[in-house]
């Protein structure tokens, strides 16, 4: 099938002491061509780790990551399988995720497959435009532009290999306000008229929620809910969804304080037994903290990770699910 | 009496190319017991005015104007005496929870030594002091919490031991810049949670410096929109958020994704970017960007005019009823 | 408040240096480096006197026949020190060019290849560190033998390691960075971004650290020279013309012109690299013009 596919991605690393982090304890989603898939999670979740393994820097413990029917596997020395060109990525800190001593367009011709030699200026100027930067950056050096322009570049440089799925790691969280709509809407244009796949990491829900058609949340190494963007906000089907939802503040000038979890994300080299959310889940009974969940489909094409909710079953709504 | 009155404040800094003013003639004034937000994106002065109150301002920065607080004129105090209130009278948190603790102290030893040394604690009453504040701010098991390094306390925490710390000695003013950037949002609303239970008990006024409106919306009494080293509009947070006047915050508002609103339409982006210091447009420094701008607003800048409900600088004030 | 791109006005291009070389101090380094350099170039029509040239009665302070006096063999001090910058100067200059490649070859293949090639290189560097410079170069000179040439090979023994490690460190860092990463999963292979990203990101440092390498390779050249292993006499030398001039403190500018000839030169080589560094730095940000909405 065409597009990225995780299924029960599983990723190490060795932190401090030698002492191994499961950063990833079993993730699935998938990435279709055309749709914008968010995946949102709060720090140390593992959104991050999950859009490295998802491109192949970094190596999975267990679980496959496809891409257009290839395994896609972790960078050697060797040059990238030409079939994985196609899956790039955007990283979050514009400013050291591209080289300072190469111009913008240098960088941008990175991209540009090597046969259309003659082609390459043209091609240039075509994606300086579709990102929506003028012809002369092409030749100044990364310094000389904004944030904003920086990931613009970026994006150009990703966007020059002809992806069919781009994978963004927080690429607005360094933006100012302005930067960040402008570049949140040209994020969602490409996407349609492209017929282009993106995973878009994000901490920023309500972001998401304007540019990502399907939504993924992350607590702990775990996908806990996927579903379509417009019913996870309306009605969430995960405890977790629910109170990053609610703890988003509104800027509506009517002095409400959003609601806090209680509580702090356990050390992920020790989660909880059971339900890894059970601890801070203002609903949880007594199966959660025996036994942990797994991500079960609901129908309408969602799915979450929580007893509350039956597999096969519409979404039940959790306002008043308290023991 | 207000707690803080800031009146005319102009700061210009020392660049390569010659003298670039940030912050161009600003006046407001902090009630006791009041949040007070200022609001602003990136390059708007707002941080860099704070600093100039505080005396923290680089090597050849030029401050003018007044800053009144209580008995005390901050602009031009002599560093010694700002030592002697900055802790004591005034205090400041910063966004990074990381580096404004000292890594290698214990949070018992930072907390009690800023103790000791204002208020003249010996030592035992310092130590209940430190469990005190610890308890104030909800870190739990304060007396184990003590004999820890900041480094073992997580993001969120980190910023509740910063702001123990900033009023271990009773301050009247805290100024808090960026308090909750760097943390998740979940964390967000506990520290805002906290912050407002501390000053309704503490009687004490807060400075609240952002660029996000939504953190000012849950909590600031009163906010100031800063735009390139300018107020250009400020009132009660009711008026201005939910009714604003200016184009810049009427534009900023529109650009945020409202948590509830339509998601079919782009969101409305702000055309062009904030101007560079020191290369402001004449006239008003956000008509390149207006869509309401007309031709005195390319060449007078707008004064900040009080109304009736607000302190607005527009010459046309599209919004008005 | 760190983001704000400040927008610098550029002065109108005149004969003017970029902001980064207007420093004083780098003028002054410029200014030195390039006297010296014309000195040693045109030593022969600059010179007035042959510098082996014996004159009686010897030892003669300055006068406005001999500037700096005559040496204890009535040799022209100036002469010599002028002629010195011909001996001083190129060989300072090749060795640190040398020194800075092998050292930047082998650290850069110590990061690139990591493991055992790392580990066993690495370790050859951190030997020669385990010594003090000076005593190992006089060790090294003494078993190949006096002379400049052996003074020279010695002093880039000891000074490659400096090189390595700043390269090595450079390759591992930038080879981290999320351009290289972004190049790679463009397509292209380690080895191209070596070449492309990584290398160029390199040789700035790399330049400043030999720019004030120079510095400490004249030094230990005229101290080499000065113990008698290197520059043999009656060659002209200012290291070895300081220890002449230690046994006659008496005639204190035999001695004492030569030394600040070595003097004039290392603070020219030492402010030229400081300011060095700032030029390497892309600092002077100017804002690319959004394009009309």
């Amino acid at each position: 099938m065409r597009g990225l596919a995780l299924q029960d991605v599983v990723v190490d690393y060795h932190g401090r002491d030698g002492v191994r982090v499961r950063a990833v304890a079993g993730a699935s989603l998938s990435v279709d061509p055309g749709r914008v898939v968010g995946l949102v999670g709060e720090s140390g979740c593992g959104k991050s780790t999950l859009a490295r393994a998802a491109v192949g820097l970094v190596a999975t413990a267990a679980g496959t990551v496809t891409f257009d029917g290839s395994v896609v596997t972790p960078l050697t020395r060797r040059a990238r399988p030409a079939e994985l060109v196609r899956l790039q990525m955007v990283f979050q800190n514009p400013y050291s995720s591209l080289n300072p001593r190469r111009t913008a367009g240098s960088q941008i011709a990175d991209g540009i497959p090597s046969a259309g030699r003659r082609q390459r200026g043209p091609r240039l100027q075509e994606l300086l435009e579709l990102v929506g930067l003028p012809t002369t950056a092409a030749s100044r050096f990364p310094h000389e532009f904004s944030g904003g322009q920086r990931q613009r570049i970026a994006l150009a440089r990703a966007l020059a290999a002809d992806p069919a799925v781009i994978v963004l790691d927080e690429p607005l969280a360094s933006l100012d306000a302005s930067a960040q709509a402008q570049l949140a809407n040209l994020l969602g244009e490409l996407a349609h008229t492209l017929d282009l796949g993106m995973l878009l990491i994000s901490h920023d829900l309500a972001i998401v929620r304007h540019v990502a058609d399907d939504v993924c949340v992350m607590y702990l190494g775990r996908i806990v809910e996927s579903s379509s963007t417009q019913p996870l906000w309306t009605a969430p089907a995960h405890p977790y969804s629910e109170a990053l939802i609610a703890a988003v503040p509104h800027a509506d000038g009517a002095g409400e304080i959003p609601a806090s979890l209680p509580g702090e994300v356990p050390d992920p080299t020790r989660p909880p037994r059971g339900c890894r959310f059970h601890p801070r889940c203002p609903y949880a009974f007594d199966r959660c903290t025996r036994e942990d969940p797994v991500l079960v489909a609901l129908d309408d094409g969602r799915a979450a990770a929580c007893f509350l909710q039956a597999e096969g079953a519409g979404v039940r709504p959790l306002a008043g699910s308290g023991t | 009496m207000s707690t803080l009155t800031v009146d005319g404040l102009r700061v210009r800094l020392r660049t390569p190319a010659g003298e670039v003013t940030i912050v161009d003639g600003v006046d407001y004034v902090v009630e006791p017991g009041e949040v007070f937000g200022i609001a602003g994106e990136s390059g708007s002065g707002k941080t860099i005015s704070m600093l100039a109150l505080l005396g923290l301002l680089p090597d050849g920065a030029k401050v003018e104007g007044q800053a009144r607080f209580g008995d005390h004129e901050l602009i031009g105090m002599p560093a010694s005496q700002l030592r002697r209130i900055s802790g004591r009278e005034l205090a400041m948190v910063f966004q990074d929870p990381f580096t404004s603790l000292h890594p290698m102290l214990t949070v018992g030893r930072q907390l009690t030594e800023h103790v000791r040394l204002h208020l003249g604690l010996d030592r035992n009453a310092a130590r209940r002091r430190a469990i005190e504040l610890l308890e104030d701010v909800r870190i739990p098991d304060p007396a184990a919490a003590l004999h820890r390094y900041p480094h073992q306390f997580s993001g969120g925490m980190r910023q509740r031991l910063a702001i123990a710390i900033a009023l271990a000695c009773g301050p009247r003013l805290l100024i808090a810049d960026e308090p909750t950037t760097a943390l998740d949002v979940t964390v967000q609303a506990g520290i805002l949670r906290l912050l407002d239970r501390l000053r309704r008990e503490h009687e004490l006024s807060v400075v609240l410096i952002t660029h996000d409106l939504g953190v000012m919306s849950a909590i600031a009494d009163r906010v100031s929109i800063f735009y390139a080293g300018r107020v250009v509009e400020s009132g009660s947070r009711h008026d201005i958020l939910r009714t604003p006047r200016h184009p810049y915050t009427h534009a900023l508002l529109d650009a945020l994704p409202h948590p509830e609103g339509d998601t079919n339409r782009p969101l409305i982006a702000i055309a062009g970017a904030p101007p560079t210091p020191g290369r402001l447009p004449l006239g008003c420094a956000f008509h390149p960007r207006c869509a309401f701008s007309q031709e005195v607003c390319h060449t007078v800048v707008p004064p900040l005019d009080e109304h009736r409900d607000r302190r607005l600088a527009c010459h046309v004030d599209p919004f008005s009823k | 408040m760190s983001d704000v791109a400040l927008n610098i006005r550029r002065a109108p291009r005149r004969l003017r240096l970029p902001a980064e070389w207007r420093q004083p101090l780098a003028i002054i380094g410029i200014v030195i480096a390039v006297a010296w350099l014309v000195i040693a170039i045109f030593a022969p029509l600059i010179a007035p006197a042959d510098p082996l040239a014996q004159v009686y009665p010897p030892a003669q302070g300055p006068s406005s026949h001999h500037l700096f006096g005559t040496d204890e063999l009535g040799r022209d001090v100036l002469s010599r020190v002028i002629y010195g910058s011909r001996v001083s100067l190129p060989i300072a200059l090749a060795l640190v060019a040398f020194a800075a490649t092998i050292g930047t070859t082998v650290g850069a293949v110590a990061g690139y290849f990591r493991g055992v090639a790392d580990g066993v290189l690495m370790r050859t560097a951190d030997l020669v560190f385990a010594f003090p410079p000076i005593i190992l170069a006089m060790v090294v000179a003494a078993v190949l033998g006096r002379g400049l040439f052996n003074a020279a090979l010695a002093i880039v023994v000891v000074a490659w390691p400096s090189y390595a490690r700043v390269a090595r460190g450079l390759v591992l860092s930038v080879g981290d960075s999320e351009y290289v990463q972004s190049a790679r999963l463009l397509g292209a292979t380690s080895r191209r971004t070596l070449f492309r990203d990584v290398l160029p990101n390199v040789a700035g440092p790399i330049f400043v650290l030999a720019t004030l390498d120079l510095a400490n390779a004249i030094l230990l050249l005229s101290g080499l020279s000065f113990l008698g292993l290197g520059a043999q006499p009656p060659q002209a030398e200012w290291g070895s013309m300081v220890a002449e001039g230690t046994q006659y403190f008496q005639w204190w500018w035999i001695g004492t012109f030569p030394g600040l000839a070595i003097f004039t030169v290392v603070l020219a080589f030492n402010f030229l690299g400081d300011s060095l560094r700032d030029v390497f730095d892309p600092r002077t940000a100017r804002r690319v013009e959004e394009p009309e909405p």
